[in-house]
């Protein structure tokens, strides 16, 4: 190339300038990055003051903003901790990253959060070794857990690497107003009879309301969603009793794909995709766009925020056509934490029965424990958002009917495949539902093994 | 060094006589270490001066780039131990769909973003050649989206191009165009993933052809001018054969760029966007790579697509290569190099 002298001598002298700019760029950068550094090492140094960071997904509730302020709580009985949350609203997101940073040993926070789908991936031996064993952890009682929950989060040697948050009991969530306009019933039992024992009644209760449908709006959120709804309904969900991977066989995975490629197609669905990074599902909440959607009970603090102080008082609960459970979380200790011993304790105190039943009085996440589940703060729980709803009754009588499906290493992937590029495939392509499974199939047979 | 201490010594007696006798000695003395040191100095300090560059190329370029190599023949789970492989991993690339449809998509929005990226740089660098009022705002201006992050602009071409709630559509629907499905098509979401490309580039290329543009000497244009050639003629006949070189050259970095092309479609897809969408609809080699080392944990087989990538683009240099000295051949030499 040539360049005239002329602009090569303004641009060595742009060259010196960036570059003092860079300099100084560099030094707040630095100065920034000693500043935290000084931080942290007084806080060793001085009076023991320790920053416990948590790790979470979608949402928790323990947070001081929308949640039971259980971090205030906990700074106050223990002044000398301080504790700051970070949060992504995806869950495969924030698991994909977890991983990375699990294997580097380096980013993880004091406490992550574990969604069910990865518990297995998690004890599994590539990993199970990264965690604390909170089985002896101090103020942890596995006993208090439902047996089912703990033994998930069990690894082959015994050790428990996690304890349980919450667990997923489903109804469905459904807009009186949308419904009454559509001609359908409003009364949460009469709701709930008319789909009760079979998600094709469901569907079919989604003919009837598209018939009639206000405009604009679809009967339920999305397709993928029914699907993790329909599966979690199921005893037998993407690996058998080993754990081993069978989804292809798997006759929870056959009736789930089947209702919703069948809600896809006759259009019943909001073409959304759930927890999408951009936000079109959360807008959908706000704007009134569907009428339905599958609501295992951490949900209604997700539509609590996402639908807003507009939509107060316009979401009932109704029994779901088939008892599922849908998700429940863990909170973990990586080792590679600093203060393993605090995180530890502060793990132990967020899933006890009395925080769970608090967590679950504002955000609806029901309680893992057994005493939280029949605590008296759950049983007569009466969320602010859902006035004159049992929200409580009605989710700690759905969690009596679970019966917990077996879990396998590859299940939270799977389902994103599935879901992702599968259902969504047909429902927002208008793939034809044959060549999607073919691609779900190609997908993991690709991805899984290596 | 030996010619520049010969005549010293030689003249040394001669003229350094009423000073020190000693002075000769002293050179004489250290004539074993003293100028070997010397020399050594004169010989190992370029190296010296430049050996940072290459210690920092090695840790950072060439390990990572033979680390890689090794590891692109060994089954690697993430944080797991290596089992060695052989060429499978090259294979399977070859059986996978995936691969061959992260490849077309590559290519497509390759294609799409790079040739109106570079035409359009092209008509810019002539506009901002001439001679109008505020050269330099319009110069900067056109850099302006170069110095944006990536992560912004593609957060907000995500919205515009939003089917439900974006400002292409309405635009759209003004005109009575029916709302396009940017984000799930293949086509028109591969089209909105390379506008963001384009819209980054396009101002960065015009000012490195405008700088070469403003190398073309004036009397060229002056004597096409006086043979009464339009403006747009002489832009063809002159200007275009004038920075051939740097044509090449920006095309070469533009391919570049787009065999690597990552964040915009990972951050326009959202939460889709590291599969590329639903059906892999704009999936890159890129985005194949991180879902195979870091979402699926086949760290050898997301080695195996790095090098792949790797010996592409040294194959796309090679005929970029011999295409511009072919062009160059047909010239007269020395006019047209430089």
């Amino acid at each position: 190339m040539r360049i005239s002298t002329g602009v090569a001598r303004r641009r060595s002298r742009a060259v010196t300038l960036s570059t003092s700019g860079l300099l100084a760029l560099g030094l707040v950068l630095t100065g920034c990055g000693s500043d935290g550094d000084s931080g942290t090492d007084d806080a060793a140094g001085g009076d023991k003051q320790i920053t416990l960071r948590v790790g979470t997904f979608g949402s928790f509730g323990f947070d001081n903003k929308t949640g039971a302020k259980l971090y205030a709580e906990y700074e106050k009985l223990n002044p000398n901790i301080k504790i700051e949350e970070t949060n992504v609203a995806d869950g495969q997101k924030y698991w994909d990253a977890l991983k990375l940073r699990l294997s580097q040993g380096s980013g993880l926070a004091d406490i992550q959060a574990i969604e069910v789908g990865y518990i297995a991936e998690a004890t599994g031996d590539a990993m199970a070794s990264k965690w604390v064993d909170l089985g002896k952890a101090d103020g942890a009682d596995t006993s208090a857990f439902l047996d089912w929950k703990v033994k998930q989060a069990t690894t082959r040697n015994d050790q428990v690497i996690a304890l349980g948050t919450d667990i997923g009991p489903m109804g469905i969530c459904y807009r009186k107003d949308l419904f009454e306009k559509a001609g359908l019933p409003t009364d949460r039992e009469q709701v709930g009879q008319l789909w009760a024992g079979d998600w094709n009644k469901f569907l079919e209760q989604g003919e009837k309301y598209k018939a009639k449908a206000p405009d604009g709006t679809a009967f339920h959120d999305s397709a993928s969603g029914l699907f993790n709804a329909v599966i979690s309904s199921e005893p037998d969900q993407y690996s058998d009793e080993s754990g081993k991977l069978h989804w292809e066989g798997s006759p929870g995975v056959a009736k789930a794909w089947d209702v919703a490629v069948k809600a896809a197609q006759g259009g019943l669905t909001g073409k959304l995709r759930q927890f999408d990074e951009k936000g079109t599902w959360n807008a959908a909440f706000k704007n009134s766009k569907f009428a339905t959607v599958a609501c295992p009970s951490w949900m209604t603090g997700i539509i609590k925020d996402q639908a807003g102080p507009a939509n107060k008082g316009k979401w009932d609960i109704a029994q779901a056509p088939v008892p599922a459970n849908w998700g429940g979380s863990f909170l973990a200790v990586p080792k590679a934490g600093k203060n393993t011993a605090e995180a530890a304790k502060l793990a132990a105190w967020l899933t006890a029965p009395e925080q769970q039943a608090k967590v679950f009085a504002v955000n609806g996440n029901i309680p893992s424990t057994t005493a939280g589940l029949s605590s008296e703060a759950v049983q007569n729980a009466q969320p602010e958002y859902y006035p004159g709803v049992p929200v409580g009754k009605i989710y700690s009588a759905a969690a009596q009917k679970i019966t917990p499906a077996p879990i396998g290493r590859y299940d939270g992937q799977v389902k994103t495949f599935l879901t992702d590029n599968g259902i969504l495939d047909i429902e927002t392509r208008g793939t034809a539902p044959d060549k999607a499974w073919n691609n779900v199939k190609k997908l993991i047979e690709d991805k899984i093994d290596q | 060094m030996a010619t520049s201490l010969q005549p010293d010594q030689d003249a040394s007696p001669p003229v350094v006589l009423s000073g020190s006798p000693t002075e000769p000695k002293k050179h004489r003395d250290p004539d074993g270490w003293r100028s070997r040191l010397y020399r050594l100095d004169l010989k190992a300090t370029p190296y010296v001066y430049v050996a940072p560059f290459f210690l920092v190329f090695a840790a950072f370029g060439l390990f990572p780039l033979v680390y890689t190599g090794w590891l692109s023949l060994q089954k690697v789970e993430l944080g797991g131990e290596a089992e060695w492989r052989g060429f499978d991993n090259y294979l399977r690339l070859w059986d996978s769909d995936f691969f061959w449809n992260a490849l077309a998509n590559t290519f497509t929005i390759g294609l799409i973003s790079t040739v109106p990226q570079l035409l359009m740089a092209l008509g810019l660098a002539h506009l901002l050649n001439y001679r109008i009022r505020g050269r330099g705002f319009y110069r900067v201006a056109v850099l302006a989206p170069y110095a944006t992050s990536i992560a912004a602009a593609a957060l907000v071409f995500a919205q515009l191009f939003n089917t439900d709630y974006g400002l292409i559509n309405q635009l759209l629907g003004y005109v009575g165009i029916d709302a396009v499905n940017w984000e799930t098509e293949k086509w028109p979401a591969q089209i909105a993933i390379s506008t963001i490309v384009t819209w980054r580039w396009t101002g960065y290329n015009a000012l490195i052809y405008l700088a070469a543009m403003q190398a073309v000497p004036n009397d060229l244009y002056e004597a096409a001018a006086l043979d009464g050639a339009s403006r747009f003629r002489q832009f063809i006949s002159i200007t275009i054969p004038s920075i051939k070189p740097t044509i090449l050259f920006t095309i070469v970095v533009s391919t570049i760029g787009a065999t690597q092309l990552f964040g915009e479609p990972l951050i326009f897809g959202g939460s889709l966007g590291i599969g590329g969408g639903s059906g892999n609809q704009y999936q890159t080699l890129s985005l194949l790579m991180y879902e195979k080392g870091w979402i699926t944990g086949a760290l050898g087989q997301a080695s195996a697509i790095a090098w792949v990538m790797l010996l592409l683009l040294l194959l796309i240099g090679l005929v970029q290569h011999l295409l511009g000295r072919s062009g160059r051949g047909k010239k007269k030499d020395g006019a047209a190099r430089s």
